[in-house]
């Protein structure tokens, strides 16, 4: 364990070197953030009553959580890192060190959340507070203690499958648009965009049945209390049975990996 | 180019003002031919990168569907209009990816490695060969997904452009695009004073999200900002506002107009008092 607390120290000495990136990133992502607010504000303003069951405020409260969530898992640079050190063969020096990889990564993704969160939290809170009319807090302690749990599987979930798809650099050599690809796909499957139950019904129970909503949507839905009592539990048996499936994957992808791995120019 | 008219053009410069554009659209050909062979090296990842666009276009329009399908209207855009604007901006969007979006994402790096001292020395302006070094031809082919988006909305609106209209639509996008690029260029032209400058692409994908945003969905500051500091939301808003007919007043035009000139030259002066700052990188 002293070994992997090692690597997240150095994790958070290397992320303070974007500190300015990170705080950029934060400030920069505001923007999308007041138009779609806005945009809700103006749809609202024309109509009478609420959105698929959301009430204005419930509306921009989700997207203000969306917000830290993706600050507390999104990843940032990960996948690309883990994609360069599988094609510069730098991965070698971690097949004969008693390092395994998967948690190094992990530490440094912890680290980097860390970072980031840190960074974003003065500019966030300060958008939020201006914003508290719209913004409403948990129901009660349950709520809470479910969107915490969910959270922190969440941001397992999410480094998992990540780290899964810069995996495939074991066999492709540019995974930057698979990357993307899925990244397009998670942005809408995870409630990015919108709140999911505003989609047609189908589409919405669809989706239920892949792991992407338990990245965002899932999270949210139990802080805004929309999601409760056995549902919730049962929510978040089914979050932490994606959690299991995913590591499982990965890990047999990398097993997969390995075998085949020529630790080019290594 | 070959040699001859090129030394032609070259002596004939202090003659003729036409020589030095002469001059440089040809070496615009030749960068083109360039990238050209560049691109046709990577086949099956200029395909998959096609896609991923695609993918990104049919996630905008699908954001603005599940919201139409629970509205009218934001503020005076029905559903058609504003599929013609995520048509547009689109549109807009790719062809500067074509023309631009590398090059100025590539100025911070020219700046680490201090490759820049190379195109400080060649005899020709450097703002033109570091903004127009490389072409990315699937922004091209993006464009055309795009038209054929616009081409349909206008269709469910019953819009019959005349000429004159869709030649003023073309006129103000590429008006739109100058900006686009002037702001581009100038978040590009911050990596002077910061080396580490990733985020700028970041920053870029954020700005840019708002210009397919109908304009009636804001107001007060918001608004003030990104039409007079910022203009992102004339971008795409007036050209199209032109063709569905929604222009409240030729001022809009004069605007977009004006923006564009002060955007450009604010980029210019910006980046000739960076250049004044770069000192190189280690060599």
């Amino acid at each position: 364990m002293e070994k992997y607390r090692h690597i997240i120290g150095i994790g958070i000495q290397n992320t303070l070197v974007y500190r300015v990136n990170f705080f950029a990133r934060a400030l920069f992502g505001l923007i999308p953030l007041t138009a779609t607010i806005l945009l809700w504000q103006t749809i609202y303003r024309d109509r009478v009553g609420d959105v698929a069951g959301y009430t204005l405020r419930q509306m921009i409260s989700y997207y203000l959580i969306v917000t830290i969530v993706d600050a507390l898992t999104a990843v940032a640079e990960d996948d690309w890192q883990i994609a360069t050190d599988i094609r510069d063969g730098n991965i070698s020096q971690f097949l004969v060190k008693p390092i395994d990889y998967l948690a190094y990564r992990f530490c440094l993704y912890t680290a980097g959340r860390l970072i980031y969160t840190a960074v974003a939290l003065v500019p966030i809170s300060i958008f939020i507070f201006s914003l508290r009319d719209y913004f409403v807090l948990p129901k009660d302690a349950t709520a809470l203690v479910g969107f915490a749990l969910s959270v922190a599987m969440a941001g397992l979930l999410q480094f998992l499958i990540s780290y899964t798809m810069a995996l495939l650099s074991f066999w492709v050599l540019e995974v930057a648009t698979f990357i993307f690809i899925l990244f397009a796909f998670e942005y809408l499957a995870a409630g990015h965009l919108f709140p999911l139950d505003i989609l047609p019904p189908a589409v919405t129970q669809a989706l239920h049945f892949t792991p992407f909503p338990y990245l965002v949507f899932f999270p949210v839905s139990i802080y805004l209390g929309q999601v409760s009592g056995a549902a919730l539990w049962q929510g978040l048996a089914v979050q932490a049975g994606w959690v299991l499936a995913s590591y499982a994957l990965a890990r047999f992808i990398w097993n997969r990996g390995v075998k085949k791995y020529a630790a080019v120019g290594g | 180019m070959n040699p001859t008219t090129k030394s032609v053009s070259e002596k004939s410069a202090g003659a003729n003002a036409l020589a030095p554009l002469a001059r440089y659209l040809g070496l615009y050909a030749a960068l083109w031919k360039n990238s050209v062979t560049r691109e046709m090296g990577f086949k099956s990842n200029f395909l998959l990168w096609i896609v991923v666009e695609m993918l990104w276009f049919a996630l905008q329009l699908t954001f603005m569907a599940v919201i139409y399908s629970h509205t009218e209207r934001i503020g005076t855009w029905t559903k058609w209009e504003v599929v013609l604007l995520v048509g547009a901006a689109h549109f807009i969007q790719q062809i500067f990816t074509a023309l631009f979006l590398v090059n100025c994402t590539q100025l911070s790096e020219h700046i680490r490695t201090g490759k820049l001292d190379f195109m400080l020395l060649l005899p020709i302006n450097t703002r033109f060969l570091v903004s127009l070094r490389q072409v990315d031809l699937g922004g091209f082919i993006n464009a055309g997904s795009a038209v054929a988006v616009m081409v349909y909305a206008a269709r469910e609106l019953h819009l019959a452009p005349s000429a004159l209209q869709i030649a003023g639509f073309l006129a103000l996008c590429a008006i739109g695009l100058l900006i686009h690029y002037s702001l581009m260029f100038l978040l590009s032209a911050i990596s002077f004073w910061t080396v580490k400058a990733q985020g700028i692409v970041y920053g870029y994908y954020n700005l840019f999200n708002i210009a397919r945003m109908p304009d009636a969905a804001f107001h007060g500051l918001f608004k003030a900002v990104f039409t007079f500091v910022l203009p992102i939301l004339l971008v795409v808003n007036v050209p199209v506002k032109l063709l569905t007919n929604k222009l409240q007043s030729p001022l809009e035009l004069a605007l977009l107009l004006a923006m564009a000139l002060a955007c450009f030259t604010v980029s210019e002066l910006f980046w000739r008092l960076s250049l004044r700052r770069y000192t190189s990188a280690s060599s």
